[in-house]
């Protein structure tokens, strides 16, 4: 069974923009799209624990805030130096207007 | 089958080897690094590699250069290069020939005038070795003094402060940071040194420095003397050129390279701290930089350029210094700077914005806790690159999101 949990409600992500949550010990990255989309993901950059909600969206991407490590947070994929390693993503659903992420 | 010699295992000539192979190179990669270690990190010698004695954060392990098939040599130097030849002779005794040579030899710290090599108690800090020695001789109430107030020096004074030794920082000039960083900014980074109990002392000039079995000395202009367990000196670093300057390529304050990394010589090019080039976002003026981000996207360039890319230095120069809790961020060049704005955050975070004549951005100087500058700072790097002329009360208004300004 999947473990629901409520991240806030849809209209406290902007577009192209992202959120961090935490939740039980664990830190998450929740992101809107510029298509409007809702995405999440670990919350630490794979390459040195730094938060990625301090980073910035573009498009499909959110850069790290600290040496600018990418990924796509639609499929967690490293984009190259100095990041190598993959984010874990996180299953969305958007219910009455708010954001949940599935942690199962 | 073609061959690339890079010379200079650092963060930039790793990058370069590893982009080779991205972007489809299937020729031979070779790269030459004098240190013992696979290429590393440098970000961390003066912070968490001291704090806490890590080994070296390598920028990938071995695996992965056997597996993209990159040759790498270890501890040993480059000894000439014969352009005509393309042939590099090597310390090893051994040759290799070449088809294209990329020049990553980085940069050393420049030395103390007058001051020999052969110090035990006043060091300089660029390698990994150079941590191990000064966290050695760190012990909670150990006397450090360091010369020069710029990012080297500071860090190293926060982490010092952090494992219990005393520290007393030497700058020349009047205030610490006065190489690109706006007052406004050094002015916080100085308050909290002091807070933390570091002892800053600048404006005055040192006229010499000695050691012996017991200690080191700073004897200052003004009569002071310093006595000290540890001296290191920061004060800034000299590319190192003399290979290129021996085998005849044209030297400008580092290797000289044209917009697309070349130097002087066909089939040679130039990336990282070692090399000059000419900056487009500022009127195509000749600038060297002493950054991890300007090496790994120079890195990143050469090897496009290295494939016959053709294509031009585009970024924008971007630094950052991490101090206590404190992150400093800079992107672009401030000189010619008519107007500054100010725009403050959060928790005492702020950033300055900095306008040319003509209204401009042309360059942003944040301080905050973590990184509460961050995202800004990138935004302002990007507006930078795109020339944008920001509404200088948008600008000031923290509730306005710079994207917006961004795309205006």
């Amino acid at each position: 069974m999947s473990n629901w949990v409520e991240v806030c409600a849809t209209d406290e992500i902007d577009e192209e923009d992202v959120i961090r949550f935490d939740h039980e010990g664990k830190t998450f990255a929740v992101y809107r799209s510029p298509d409007d989309e809702f995405f999440a993901t670990d919350g630490l950059c794979t390459h040195e624990k730094i938060h990625l909600a301090d980073g910035l969206v573009m498009d499909d991407i959110i850069e790290c805030p600290k040496h600018n490590g990418r990924f796509s947070y639609k499929t967690g994929e490293a984009k190259g130096a100095p990041v190598c390693v993959n984010l874990r993503t996180y299953p969305v659903k958007v219910e009455a207007g708010s954001v949940f992420i599935s942690l199962a | 089958m073609s061959h690339i010699v890079i010379i200079g295992a650092g963060e930039c000539g790793a990058r370069a080897a590893f982009a080779l192979r991205e972007k489809g190179f299937d020729g031979r990669i070779t790269l030459v690094g004098e240190e013992e270690h696979l290429p590393y990190e440098r970000p961390p010698l003066s912070k968490d590699a001291l704090l806490h004695g890590h080994a070296p954060k390598l920028v990938s392990d071995a695996a992965r250069y056997a597996e993209a098939g990159i040759a790498v040599l270890t501890g040993v130097t480059v000894e000439s290069i014969d352009p005509t030849a393309k042939i590099v002779q090597l310390s090893n005794g051994t040759s290799r020939d070449y088809d294209q040579l990329l020049l990553t030899t980085g940069a050393r710290p420049r030395p103390f005038p007058g001051l020999s090599g052969a110090n035990h108690r006043i060091r300089t800090l660029r390698t990994h070795g150079d941590t191990v020695a000064i966290r050695a001789a760190l012990q909670p109430d150990t006397h450090l003094a360091i010369i020069g107030g710029g990012f080297i020096g500071l860090e190293l004074a926060a982490t010092a402060r952090k494992l219990g030794a005393q520290v007393t920082l030497v700058e020349g000039l009047p205030r610490i940071l006065s190489r690109g960083v706006p007052e406004e900014v050094a002015t916080v980074v100085a308050d909290r040194h002091k807070a933390e109990g570091a002892e800053i002392i600048c404006g005055v000039k040192i006229q010499e420095l000695s050691e012996d079995r017991d200690g080191a000395r700073i004897r200052l202009e003004d009569g002071r003397t310093i006595a000290a367990d540890l001296i290191v000196v920061g004060i800034g670093a000299v590319p190192n050129v003399e290979l290129a300057q021996d085998a005849g390529l044209v030297i400008d304050n580092g290797i000289a390279v044209d917009e697309h990394l070349r130097t002087s010589v066909p089939d040679i090019f130039a990336a990282g701290d070692c090399c000059s080039f000419p900056l487009r976002h500022y009127g195509g003026r000749r600038v060297r930089l002493e950054a991890w981000r300007n090496a790994q996207d120079q890195g990143l360039l050469a090897a496009a350029n290295l494939m016959g890319a053709g294509e031009a230095i585009a970024s924008v120069p971007w630094f950052w210094s991490d101090q206590y809790d404190l992150t400093l961020q800079i992107a672009g060049l401030a000189d010619g700077t008519t107007q500054t704005i100010r725009r403050d955050m959060a928790d005492g975070a702020f950033i300055l914005f900095h306008l040319d004549a003509g209204g401009r951005l042309i360059a942003a100087s944040g301080i905050g806790t973590g990184n509460a500058v961050a995202r800004d700072i990138r935004l302002a790097e990007m507006m930078i690159a795109a020339g944008v002329r920001p509404d200088p009360v948008a600008l000031a208004a923290a509730e306005t999101k710079l994207k917006s300004l961004l795309a205006a």
